[in-house]
């Protein structure tokens, strides 16, 4: 029962959205705002199930594989510059330049080296979702409580030990935060990736509709990448849930 | 039933005391201002020592240097002979702050088995020696708890279990009853007493509680005067049977205390004005 409230919750306001959506597009004329309904039909039509085989399946890939390489090198990379104090003191000009430099900028000189396939756009996904992984997990691995430490000194814990158990648990709720808005950096840099580069994926389907003047399809495009974003977040939750339980119920 | 904590050392009372933690002339200074000055004393095996003095006297600075923890300016600590720089296998320390030194991503049960990794031992028997730490402490219903979930005496005995599971020779405890309430005080102290009765093990543990000091102790070790000297070294001669109420109330237990106090009070009285 809490839990349907909580869903009830949820839900009214993007059903009373969708609702007036419908009723305000269902006479519409215009040729860029077609009525929602139409866009509906469109969207069982185009998607189920030959665009999302052909367009969303290859975007969710680049997608995952881009935010999973981010993870692995700014999670090893966060924690080895956190323990590194020294090394990272040199470096924070540097990255802190490289992370307010928009990762899309890269795009043309991306293009020239890795050419406009699948290895530019994983590469662009995985390197704009890096920082703010990475700068998260160094402060996270930063700012481990002094008296734990001491605990593993005197436990004679060892180096790998330490990073299992205390370094990475104690900066999970900084990764996790970082990699929230890596996911939503994700989803961007890989429709721009793929308006830029070969055919394949949402955001080509996007603008190749656009160009076409399919503007029903555009808006099915739309509608999906609004989806496929919301999904991915949905399922991150739900991973954060499961993982950092600990710190949840802790802070609650 | 064989209880896997056991330890397997006996403790015939032989003339010489065996010597398990010698320390020697240590002092410690922090950047011009020293705060140790010159210690000697000797930890026998098998004894439990309590070291007071007033506040600020640097009591948790010893400890730290008697765990290798924190390097002595001068002098020297070793154990069995052998010189204490880094924490030795044979130590393991209960720090304060229990709420801190535990580590709030683990249960009880994983806490109290990490330090136990290091034996390479197969997961399953790990787990059993910190159940049967935990037990020893009388925590058997909580392993799957996360310690922030505990009380505060709860805890600490979680941070106790975790040095007994890894079966130290000797426990060097930092005012550990410092932050619970008195009745939880008491049992602790209880607690502690059983425990090492039990596992035979040594203690030494620093408070700035005197009855807490004579209570527990075979022996105490007042510290005082700037730098901080050894004043005096106290055997109690209180026995092993003690409680909470009837050792309390002995005239012994009272002159021992006042003694102490004395002590303590003399050593602070010129600091004051």
């Amino acid at each position: 029962m809490k839990a349907l409230k909580k869903i009830a919750w949820e839900l009214w306001l993007p059903i009373v959205l969708v609702v007036l959506w419908l009723v305000l597009s269902a006479g519409s004329k215009t040729f860029y705002f077609p009525p929602l309904g139409r866009i509906m039909d469109k969207f069982v039509h185009v998607w189920f199930f030959d665009g999302i085989l052909k367009d969303l399946t290859p975007s969710l890939g680049r997608i995952l594989l881009g935010f999973i390489l981010a993870v692995a090198v700014g999670v090893a990379g966060g924690t080895m510059l956190g323990l590194l104090r020294r090394t990272e003191e040199a470096l924070r000009p540097v990255l802190e330049f490289l992370r307010s430099t928009p990762g899309v900028a890269l795009l043309p000189i991306a293009t020239l080296f890795l050419g406009v396939g699948q290895e530019m756009k994983v590469f662009m996904i995985a390197l704009a979702c890096t920082w703010p992984i990475l700068l998260n997990t160094i402060d996270g691995v930063r700012s481990v409580e002094p008296v734990l430490l001491q605990v593993a000194r005197s436990y004679r814990l060892t180096l790998w030990e330490r990073i299992r158990f205390i370094y990475i648990p104690n900066a999970s709720p900084q990764i996790f935060a970082g990699g929230r808005l890596s996911l939503a950096i994700a989803a961007v840099v890989m429709v721009v990736t793929e308006m830029i580069g070969s055919p394949g994926g949402v955001g080509y389907f996007v603008l190749n509709a656009q160009r076409n003047f399919d503007i029903l399809s555009m808006w099915t495009g739309i509608i999906m990448l609004g989806l496929l974003g919301y999904l991915l977040n949905l399922a991150f939750r739900l991973a954060e849930n499961r993982i950092l339980r600990w710190h949840l119920i802790k802070n609650a | 039933m064989t209880d896997p904590i056991t330890m397997h050392k006996t403790s015939a009372p032989q003339p010489p005391p065996e010597i398990l933690l010698s320390v020697r002339n240590v002092g410690k200074n922090y950047g011009p201002m020293a705060v140790l000055g010159d210690i000697s004393v000797d930890v026998r095996a098998g004894e439990f020592m309590c070291i007071v003095g007033p506040s600020g006297a640097g009591k948790t600075t010893l400890l730290q240097c008697l765990s290798g923890l924190l390097a002595p300016t001068s002098g020297s600590v070793s154990l069995r002979g052998v010189e204490v720089s880094e924490p030795p296998a044979e130590m393991a320390i209960v720090f304060q702050d229990y709420s801190r030194s535990l580590m709030p991503w683990l249960s009880v049960l994983d806490n109290v088995s990490l330090p136990l990794r290091s034996t390479k031992l197969p997961k399953a028997d790990i787990k059993k020696k910190a159940a049967a730490a935990l037990e020893e402490v009388g925590l058997t219903g909580h392993l799957d708890k996360y310690p922030w979930q505990l009380s505060g005496g709860m805890q600490q005995r979680v941070a106790i279990a975790r040095a007994l599971a890894f079966e130290p020779a000797i426990v060097l405890m930092d005012e550990p009853f410092a932050s619970v309430d008195a009745q939880t005080r008491s049992d602790l102290e209880d607690l502690t007493l059983k425990v090492k009765q039990h596992l035979g093990i040594t203690i030494v543990l620093v408070t700035h509680d005197i009855d807490e000091a004579v209570y527990l102790s075979d022996r105490v070790l007042v510290l005082g005067g700037r730098p901080t000297q050894v004043v005096d070294l106290i055997e109690t001669h209180l026995g092993d049977d003690r409680d909470q109420i009837s050792t309390k109330s002995t005239p012994q237990f009272a002159e021992l205390r006042a003694k102490v106090y004395q002590e303590i009070r003399t050593q602070t009285a010129p600091a004051q004005t």
